[in-house]
């Protein structure tokens, strides 16, 4: 017989759990370059991520946070901030959430959407810098785009259903109704489905 | 006394006072999920292992088994003012309630003449019932859901109007919801329900055990209850039908159970279950002044040392062992892992620890928003519940949620 089960996280996330790192003492964000929070209460996930740059060098020099969730959204967001520092902010706007997920050890399946909003705060943080600093031309915005017109279903509306368990196309089509009138974009929107289930999912 | 033994013995005692005694500690209260077994249970189901008859079987063997089966039965009926011939073991309280929604499914009619195929359950029903009932939706029942006030408690005004728009052949609602403890007046509901002619369910699995459960009182003709959560086994559980009530069996092929469930009886499990049954009726009443007393210690010491914390369900007409209480800006899952860390064991209706992306359909059912049932956690006491664990609790509980909420995006303006 076991004598314990073991964690449903790996022991680096519980480790990020149990010590969190550059937490955000206080409230007040007034001493950082840029600010992003992503999420909300209501849907149990919410970050905010607030950076220092080095001007010159456009490297972030300080990432501190704060996280309402649970302990994986916690850990991804507490690694992350140990991610970026030193990195040049094109180098941390591209972070992607599998690259998280790969820090921590790996992330249970149904965990995965708990976690992506981290890299989002850390853009909007990185965009809010840009703006700050007089460099909206620089302001990346990762643009949605309409896939089913008939619907109106974006590319973020397909990632969300990914992360919400749609694998097959007519699980996608139970979440977003995608192609259920015309069915024109349903190449496209096949397509965009294997993207994200790859993205998220992929070996 | 030899020396030695004298020494042995002082040596004993001097490791036991060095252990440190919080770190090692791990605190349950989480009984309304599943219990330890009872001493008493465990005794009778190693005794019982040495029984492996078939209580089918004519020979002595089966007669032995099938005694015991009977003993068991008449045990478990009487603590619930039933006749044994009333009682129907099957797997768990699961099966009890579906076997009893399923009858309604019946296309024919042939075994449940006179069937009405509609169902009115209440939208803070176990898993078990809600699947249940959307899936007889597609098997041409019609079910209805009532609503609850910010209680936990269903509206009987609109049952009855339910029940004026005829045809109903069920109403099914549960004695005492696992997660916020609320009791229902199941005496009332029966008497609406049998006044327009429908029979009454009630899944008494939360009840049982921990409040009087006469079916008599209740004037229920089908009741579900379990083992696990009375410090039984896993994998027993018991269906109440009412002597005389239609009934079809949801397994068939076995004249078991005086063919009301088929496959071999469960022997260890209704034994085990016997046993914790009468265990229930001699520590019940006493046991449940004690969690009551805790109950309060708990509301009490949480009101006074974490600021908003928002206590679910019902204040008084609850089961004794349960309190559910939000800390908006904290997460669930969060709270219950770092009270892991801490050794102590309790159960959340945030969505993150569910599997699913909704936090808890009962505490939504309620009226309160989805912050509040994400931060929410359950606290279920039991018979081994002591004072000093409540107050570890309280002596842990406000640090986690200090640390959770200053860690929290809560109290930043976006």
């Amino acid at each position: 017989m076991l004598q314990s089960g073991e964690w449903a996280y790996t022991e680096k996330l519980k480790e990020h759990f149990e010590s969190p790192k550059n937490i955000l003492q206080g409230t007040d964000t007034s001493a950082f370059d840029g600010v992003g929070m992503e999420g909300n209460l209501q849907c149990g996930d919410q970050m905010m991520v607030a950076i220092k740059v080095d001007k010159e060098k456009e490297v972030i020099s300080d990432c501190q946070w704060k996280t309402y969730g649970c302990a994986s959204a916690i850990a991804s967001t507490s690694i992350l901030s140990e991610m970026v520092k030193g990195m040049t902010l094109d180098q941390a706007f591209d972070i992607s959430p599998k690259e998280v997920a790969k820090e921590l050890g790996g992330l249970p399946e149904n965990k995965i959407h708990c976690s992506v909003l981290g890299d989002k705060a850390l853009r909007a943080a990185i965009n809010d810098f840009f703006i700050r600093n007089g460099m909206s031309d620089r302001v990346k915005k990762v643009q949605a785009r309409t896939v089913c017109q008939c619907m109106n279903v974006t590319d973020h509306d397909i990632e969300e259903a990914v992360l919400e368990g749609a694998r097959t196309f007519y699980e996608l089509q139970e979440h977003t109704k995608i192609s259920t009138v015309c069915g024109l974009c349903k190449e496209d929107a096949e397509a965009e489905l294997q993207k994200y289930v790859h993205l998220h999912f992929g070996a | 006394m030899g020396n030695n033994l004298i020494f042995e013995l002082l040596a004993a005692n001097i490791t036991e006072i060095q252990k440190p005694v919080m770190s090692l500690r791990q605190i349950y209260f989480d009984n309304n999920a599943t219990t330890p077994l009872h001493p008493e249970v465990k005794k009778e189901l190693v005794a019982a292992m040495e029984m492996f008859g078939n209580p089918s079987s004519m020979h002595a063997f089966g007669r032995e088994a099938r005694a015991n089966v009977e003993d068991a039965r008449g045990r478990v009926a009487a603590f619930m003012g039933a006749h044994e011939g009333e009682i129907v073991f099957t797997g768990s309280g699961s099966e009890a309630n579906n076997t009893v929604l399923s009858l309604f499914a019946c296309g024919s009619g042939q075994c449940f003449p006179g069937m009405r195929p509609k169902i009115v359950t209440s939208r803070i029903e176990h898993p078990c019932v809600l699947e249940t009932s959307e899936c007889l939706v597609h098997r041409g029942v019609d079910v209805s859901y009532l609503d609850v006030d910010g209680f936990g408690k269903v509206d009987l005004d609109q049952l009855e109007a339910q029940l004026k728009g005829g045809g109903v052949g069920l109403v099914s609602v549960m004695m005492a919801n696992n997660e916020i403890g609320t009791i229902q007046d199941i005496a009332s509901i029966s008497k609406l329900a049998h006044q327009y002619g429908a029979l009454m369910h009630t899944d008494a699995v939360q009840a049982f055990g921990k409040v009087p459960v006469d079916v008599n009182l209740l004037g229920v003709d089908f009741l579900t209850i379990s083992g696990h959560k009375i410090y039984g086994p896993k994998g027993i559980g018991a269906l109440y039908v009412r002597k005389g009530t239609p009934y079809c069996p949801f397994i068939r092929g076995g004249h078991q159970e005086r063919g009301r469930r088929a496959g071999t009886e469960n022997t260890l499990g209704i034994m085990g279950l016997a046993m914790a049954v009468d265990m229930r009726n001699a520590e019940m009443e006493a046991e449940a002044e004690r969690l009551i007393g805790f109950r309060e210690m708990l509301r009490n010491g949480i009101g006074e040392r974490i600021d908003e914390a928002l206590f679910n369900g019902h204040p008084v007409d609850s089961v004794p062992n349960t309190l559910n209480v939000s800390f908006p800006g904290a997460e669930g899952e969060s709270i219950l892992l770092y009270l892991d860390l801490a050794g102590i064991a309790v159960s959340t209706g945030s969505a993150c620890a569910s599997g699913s992306l909704d936090p808890s359909h009962v505490l939504l059912a309620t009226g309160v928003d989805a912050e509040r049932a994400h931060g929410s956690i359950r606290i279920s006491m039991g018979r081994t519940t002591t004072v000093e664990e409540v107050e570890y609790l309280l002596e842990v509980l406000p640090g986690v949620i200090e640390r959770i909420r200053n860690m929290s995006t809560a109290y930043i303006k976006a």
